[in-house]
């Protein structure tokens, strides 16, 4: 190791970024999945994954800012953004998505409910609801026609933006030529793909708890729906890590033999087990099987619950495997590092944990302000005129 | 160089005089030198490096660099025989303290000395977000550690591994080829304490610097050369087996 | 034609509210950011000049030479010429800013000779090595070797 490598620069929470920011992604898609495409069966979920989306954005800069050495410069990106740097660039990315994809998004798909509560409530609740409705009243059909609409041509926007999201995620580590782990030009694709995966998942599970905890009966056609758009793009997604994979051992350069050896000793457990064995494979036999074969529904559903937990660990053991992985190596190919996870420090496993379980808390807040489940949003067909 | 006597006490004071400048915040009214007549690299001799530590050692205190971290440091290669590939490489301490004598007899065994490679295009400050670490008109890369965030990207994306997270500062550090030297008429402090002129700082801009002959009547190579970022740091006798 | 706009016109409320927005982001950055950014690049220029202006630890040797001309005449004639000065004493600067009051403390020759001089397989073949204790005896460097000019055919015998 050259003596400058021997301490990781980027910890735990530098794969909890990727991951939260990923789960931003995948659920955003999902809910497009309703608004542009037209994919009805999915709509008992559209709230939900976009409040969900919310709740891990949110969440998704504070491990940044429990990492930097100097969180309190950290609007310094905003101010003097070094126009070379995709994490430079990246702060303004995060902000657009933000503010005129997410929030813009939910406001429109909510502004009804939002008017309406607003009368309804009273006290600081209502005063809440006012802020929200940013003043205006208007609920009249023409007007909710044109919240549809503009919410119509801001989710097909969000859409790239959600994959610019992602992808410069994967383009913050693709780029980087030093580290042979990380340089390559699938990196964005990847990362993309497996955030689809995760944030499928991550909206499956959500959906199947949030039911459970109401009582509610869970719309088979709608969770038979997102575990075969969760099966389609999982093939995806493995099919690139394959052929990263296939590429590396294929052409065998100067990086090769130490990654090789990295692999199978240091991060066997996280790559080998964890991401392939029982994060892709076994999540893609179920879910497989469940598209080859009719189960009932009880069998169904404990498969999916599974296949969505297990696909969550895997992707979270990916993000840890390329992030933790990339920096276990020597840049001179000779030699290897240890990466030591301390518990109760700024970095350690519990600020990860706290971090992790944070935007479940977020997202109850959100159910509470803004239901999903309180009627059916009225989606008025674009193409239709006054 | 040829400095009179009074140039020699005079310089001295001149940099606490600047110091003090720097201290009232006021930089800009400090003596200062001309960035447009430099152009700053470095030779390193791989055949006269006897892996002494000296430069390791003049760095740390010149620049108050902490323990366990480094600036510069030295690595002792063992290549055996035609294993170019494998070099069996340490670099105890940084090379500090010097080396211990090894157990691998046989094959061909040098130590080269490494630091910041002050690249022309260098990937550290194409990744800094906020533009904390730089390159000035005179090529030397340094960081401002007052603007630096420690998001550790140009650590990260330097090939070489000369950057370091100073433990206290909580910014990116490297090698700075001691800027507050060479802007001053003097070398830099590991130059000045190697002993056997393994170091030696170039100013590629100066036609009467010896290094444009050196350029010409030796092979030299710079680490790395398929990454492109145009390393000033340039080797003499430089083995394939050098990663 | 009104009541198209009457109905367009919550989404003027968010277009209010993110201009406000971008107005007053601009006036931050017109406040917070450094006045000497940009001065000679996309940086703080004020760094640049405090790098510049950091006090020295290592005066050089020349400065040592100005006031030593005595030993730096022995050194030249010996080995040891293109050695310097702090190589072996130290940094001081602060010796030579202030020599009256600033003594520079001798190294300890034990260690000090042996870190370039211990054998290595992998120094260059033509420099001095020895193993101490062989060569020695056990005895320090200068009993026989004069630090200045230590090759004995220089004159470097004790």
């Amino acid at each position: 190791m050259y003596p400058n490598e021997v301490e990781l620069q980027w910890s735990v929470l530098i794969v909890l970024y990727p991951f939260l920011t990923g789960l931003v992604a995948g659920a955003f898609i999902l809910a497009s999945l309703e608004r542009v495409f037209r994919v009805e069966e999915v709509k008992p979920t559209y709230r939900l994954a976009l409040l969900t989306a919310l709740a891990f954005l949110i969440v998704a800069p504070l491990p940044l800012q429990l990492h930097l050495g100097h969180p309190e410069r950290s609007l310094e990106m905003y101010l003097t953004p070094h126009r070379a740097s995709a994490m430079a660039m990246f702060g303004f990315v995060y902000l657009w998505y933000l503010m005129a994809v997410l929030l813009l998004e939910i406001w429109l798909d909510y502004r009804r409910d939002i008017v309406l509560l607003a009368q309804s409530s009273r006290g600081v609740k209502k005063l809440l609801y006012k802020a929200l409705s940013l003043g205006s009243d208007n609920i009249s059909d023409g007007a909710l026609r044109v919240d549809d609409r503009v919410g119509w041509i801001i989710t097909l926007i969000g859409i790239p933006s959600a994959f610019m999201l992602h992808g410069y995620v994967g383009f913050i580590f693709g780029s980087v030529k030093a580290n042979p782990w990380w340089s390559t030009p699938l990196m964005p694709v990847v990362f993309l793909f497996s955030a689809m995966v995760s944030g499928i998942a991550l909206v499956l599970l959500v959906y199947m708890v949030t039911s459970r905890l109401r009582r509610a009966a869970i719309d088979m056609r709608c969770l038979d729906t997102i575990a075969k758009y969760l099966f389609y793009t999982f093939v995806i997604d493995f099919t690139l890590e394959m052929l990263d994979l296939i590429h590396r051992i294929y052409e065998a350069d100067e990086s090769f033999r130490s990654l090789d050896f990295m692999v199978h000793t240091r991060l066997f457990l996280s790559q080998i087990v964890l991401q392939i064995f029982l994060g892709t494979l076994t999540p893609l036999g179920l879910l497989a099987l469940t598209q080859l074969m009719k189960f009932p529904e009880i069998v169904r559903k404990r498969m999916y619950a599974l296949a969505a937990t297990l696909t969550i660990i895997g992707i979270f053991a990916m993000r840890w495997n390329v992030v933790i992985g990339g920096q276990l190596f020597s840049k001179s190919f000779l030699g290897y590092t240890t990466y030591k996870l301390e518990f109760v420090t700024r970095e350690g496993l519990l600020p990860a944990v706290v971090l992790m379980a944070l935007p479940f808390f977020i997202l109850y807040a959100l159910i509470k302000i803004l239901p999903p489940w309180q009627g059916e949003s009225v989606h008025v067909a674009p193409a239709e005129s006054d | 160089m040829n400095f009179t006597r009074r140039q020699i006490l005079l310089l001295l004071p001149a940099a606490a005089v600047a110091w003090e400048f720097v201290k009232a915040g006021t930089p800009d009214q400090a003596p200062n030198y001309n960035m447009d007549e430099h152009w700053w690299g470095m030779l390193l001799d791989i055949t006269k490096c006897i892996g002494c530590g000296s430069c390791v050692r003049a760095c740390a205190t010149e620049n108050d660099v902490p323990e366990g971290y480094f600036r510069t440091w030295v690595e002792d290669y063992h290549r055996e025989d035609w294993r170019i590939e494998t070099p069996v490489v340490s670099s105890p301490e940084g090379g500090k303290n010097g080396f211990p004598q090894s157990d691998l007899t046989g094959g061909k065994n040098f130590f080269v000395p490494k630091l910041c490679n002050h690249c022309v295009d260098s990937p550290c400050t194409q990744v800094c977000p906020v533009g904390a670490t730089y390159h000035t008109k005179d090529g030397v890369v340094l960081v401002d550690y007052e603007y630096c965030l420690g998001c550790r990207y140009c650590i990260q994306a330097c090939p070489y591994g000369c950057r370091f997270f100073h433990p206290t500062k909580h910014t990116a550090d490297k090698c700075t080829l001691c800027y507050h030297r060479i802007s001053k008429g003097l070398t830099t402090a590991c130059c000045e304490n190697c002993p056997t002129g393994a170091r030696q700082l170039a100013d590629l801009k100066n036609p009467q610097d010896p290094i444009h002959e050196f350029l010409k009547t030796h092979s030299v190579q710079v680490l790395k050369p398929h990454l492109a970022t145009g390393s000033k740091m340039f080797y003499n006798g430089l083995d394939g087996s050098v990663r | 034609m009104s009541g198209r706009f009457k109905d367009s016109a919550h989404l003027i409320r968010v277009a209010a509210v993110l201009l406000v927005g971008g107005v007053a982001f601009l006036a931050l950055r017109a406040a917070v950011i450094p006045k000497s950014f940009g001065q000679f690049g996309p940086y703080r220029g004020k760094a640049l000049l405090e790098m510049q202006a950091r006090p020295v630890k290592y005066a050089g040797h020349e400065v040592c030479e100005g006031c030593h001309p005595d030993v730096a005449e022995t050194k030249s004639k010996g080995v040891h010429a293109h050695v310097n000065c702090e190589t072996c004493h130290g940094a001081q600067a602060k010796h030579a800013d202030d020599p009256a009051t600033v003594k520079p403390v001798l190294p300890d020759v034990g260690k000090l000779c042996v870190r370039c001089h211990s054998e290595n397989i992998a120094k260059p073949s033509g420099f001095p090595q020895v193993n101490a204790n062989e060569h020695s005896g056990g005895q320090v460097c200068d009993t026989c070797h004069q630090p200045h000019s230590p090759g004995f055919d220089a004159g470097g015998k004790k």
